[in-house]
């Protein structure tokens, strides 16, 4: 097995007993890297000089004290670091590779552990998308069946992680985008509450919805990730004054007595048989653990994909004005004037989803339609919000599969627009809630697919999501299988 | 123009010229066979989203953000070690630089 395959806390016994060196860590990642990225094109920008520069300083300070001190990890190209190219997988920032002179908050935490950057992973442009296929790198390959996608819109983050061209990563989640490439690459990621991460530096999508999060290999690593980089941030004014607590220690096993909702309408006709039936075992798996299993309602989470594609693209339309070409990014040489500079530069530099949701969203804030869409998507945020609120005071935990089916094909969703927004019909009332949700391995399809668990917490409730997702890891061998590369 | 009528119902078929109008907006030029593709496109998804119509939202009040927090102060300070130099700013931008100034195309063409 190669070293790129340890988890967070087996590689740091490793460096702690001296059985491995950081530099042979990161030599291991860049390795795996150079041997499978080909097939899969999950990594867009690489770090490997400063990579291995700073694993040979580690190793002469040689204490990793801290639990991620010498772990090489990948970034989402969403999040600023210095002196390392972000585009947003965009031609709009790709044609001068945008470098950001300072760290995003996220990047910053990780670094002062110890952690070690070796590059960026693809992700649809802005984080755009549902399979990585609006990057302007092409998708990225799911590393179990490289003729299907690796999920999106962090693809390239969840099929690193899997395909273990690093110990962990870091994705962005505004309405399923850590989660469904989670579940369909089969690694664990988790969507935190918003405000539980700091946003500073990471290019924004939709500023009311956008989170920043990590994807491992175990759910203990991701509790491990969380407790570097969650807490306030004075540079991102929505992260919330509210007490990190020690995520490892919520790690006991023990789920009794624990009430799991299980929601109707995420167990809707037309799903993949095999998912349905992976996901009723591992609420089965957790009631044999002593957890009980409550059948509930979410009656309007039908209009979740609704809300999302009405509230995402305005919030999108405003945060994308940024881009024109002036003080980064794509630049053209024959503007007449002003005007037509900033036509011509985000004609050519932004794809189509990008400009579908900047027209959707300039066409629902405009005036006479404002309360029609954009007004009505925010009340019916407000019921989706308290439909949640009223089910946890019933249950601590919901329960339910990530994505209706496993991953599809390259190209399936090509000229459907809405049939790839209904990729995320799971995954987008939770953010209208700003509730946390993990995502990991329950099972595989007949086609050898990987099949992603969702479990929801309450706002804050990081630690009873963790915990019960640790349980159903440390009772299942799921998260072993690896894919055949 | 096209848009200053109040509706209370909006319309789920765009038009060419409304597409156009909303791509004038956004700063987008587009060419005839994307006006054509956008539109159909663009009706799908408003299309769609017209489902919210049907949530009866009365005496619902409307959500912009969920964390609770009503202001969020810090100190009214300078940082000591700025996160970026003005010239690592300007470095970064595709247009040439004078006298610490990024130099645009005319505002007036």
């Amino acid at each position: 097995m190669s070293l790129s395959a340890l988890t967070i806390t087996e590689a740091h016994d490793k460096l702690r007993s001296k059985q491995v060196s950081a530099e042979e860590l990161v030599k291991a990642c860049i390795d795996r890297i150079e041997g499978v990225d080909g097939r899969l094109n999950a990594v867009v920008h690489t770090n490997f000089d400063a990579a291995l520069a700073q694993a040979k300083k580690a190793d002469k300070a040689g204490t990793f004290d801290h639990l991620l001190a010498g772990i090489p990890f990948l970034t989402k190209d969403v999040y600023d670091e210095e002196g390392v190219a972000t585009t947003a997988c965009s031609n709009i920032l790709r044609a001068k590779d945008y470098k950001a002179p300072f760290d995003s908050t996220t990047i910053k935490r990780l670094k002062a552990a110890g952690a070690i950057s070796i590059g960026k992973t693809n992700t649809d442009e802005f984080t755009m998308g549902a399979s990585t296929e609006t990057s302007c790198y092409g998708p990225t390959h799911n590393p179990h069946d490289t003729t299907r996608v690796a999920g999106g819109s962090s693809g390239g983050s969840a099929a690193a992680v899997a395909a273990d061209e690093c110990i962990f990563a870091l994705g962005t989640d505004t309405g399923g985008s850590i989660r469904q490439p989670a579940g369909f690459c089969g690694c664990t990621g988790i969507r935190t509450t918003y405000g539980r991460t700091s946003r500073f530096g990471v290019m924004s999508m939709a500023s009311s919805l956008d989170t920043i999060g990590p994807f491992g290999k175990t759910i203990e690593d991701l509790a491990i990730i969380l407790q570097t980089i969650a807490g306030k941030d004075p540079l991102d004014a929505t992260t919330g004054d509210v007490k990190v607590p020690d995520y490892r220690k919520a790690l006991t096993g023990n789920v009794k007595g624990l009430k799991i909702g299980l929601p109707k309408e995420y167990f809707i006709a037309g799903m993949h048989p095999d998912v349905e039936k992976a996901v009723r075992e591992a609420a089965k798996t957790l009631e044999s653990l002593g957890a009980t299993l409550v059948d509930i309602s979410l009656p309007h989470t039908k209009y979740g994909v609704a809300t999302y594609y009405v509230i995402c693209p305005c919030e999108v339309s405003s945060n994308m004005a940024r881009y024109d070409g002036i003080r980064y990014g794509h630049t053209v040489k024959d503007a007449d004037n002003l005007v037509d500079y900033y036509h011509k530069v985000r004609s050519e530099g932004f794809g189509n989803e990008v400009k579908r949701r900047i027209m959707i969203g300039t066409y629902a804030l405009s005036a006479g339609y404002f309360d029609a869409y954009y007004r009505q998507a925010q009340k019916v945020r407000s019921i989706l919000k308290q439909e949640f609120e009223d089910a946890f005071k019933t249950v601590d935990v919901i329960l339910s599969p990530t994505s209706p089916t496993p991953a599809f094909r390259i190209g399936a969703h090509e000229n459907d627009p809405v049939a790839m927004y209904l990729e995320d019909v799971f995954l987008c009332a939770q953010p209208m809630a700003g509730i946390p949700a993990s995502a990991q391995v329950c099972g595989f399809s007949s086609e050898g697919l990987p099949i992603g668990l969702q479990i929801m917490g309450p706002q804050w409730g990081e630690e009873v999501v963790l915990r019960t997702a640790d349980a159903y890891e440390k009772a299942t061998e799921w998260h072993r299988r690896k894919p055949n590369l | 123009m096209i848009f200053h009528y109040a509706l209370t119902h909006p319309m789920t078929q765009l038009t060419k010229d409304q597409v156009r109008h909303i791509a004038k907006l956004a700063r987008l030029n587009l060419t005839d066979p994307e006006v054509e593709k956008f539109t159909t496109e663009l009706t799908s998804i408003l299309k769609y989203i017209d489902m919210l119509g049907e949530v009866d939202t009365k005496n619902v009040e409307a959500t912009a953000q969920v964390t609770g927090q009503t202001n969020s102060f810090r100190e009214d300070k300078i940082y000591k070690t700025p996160l970026a130099s003005p010239d690592e700013l300007l470095a970064a931008s595709p247009l040439p630089i004078a006298s610490h100034q990024i130099e645009t195309p005319s505002a007036h063409g």
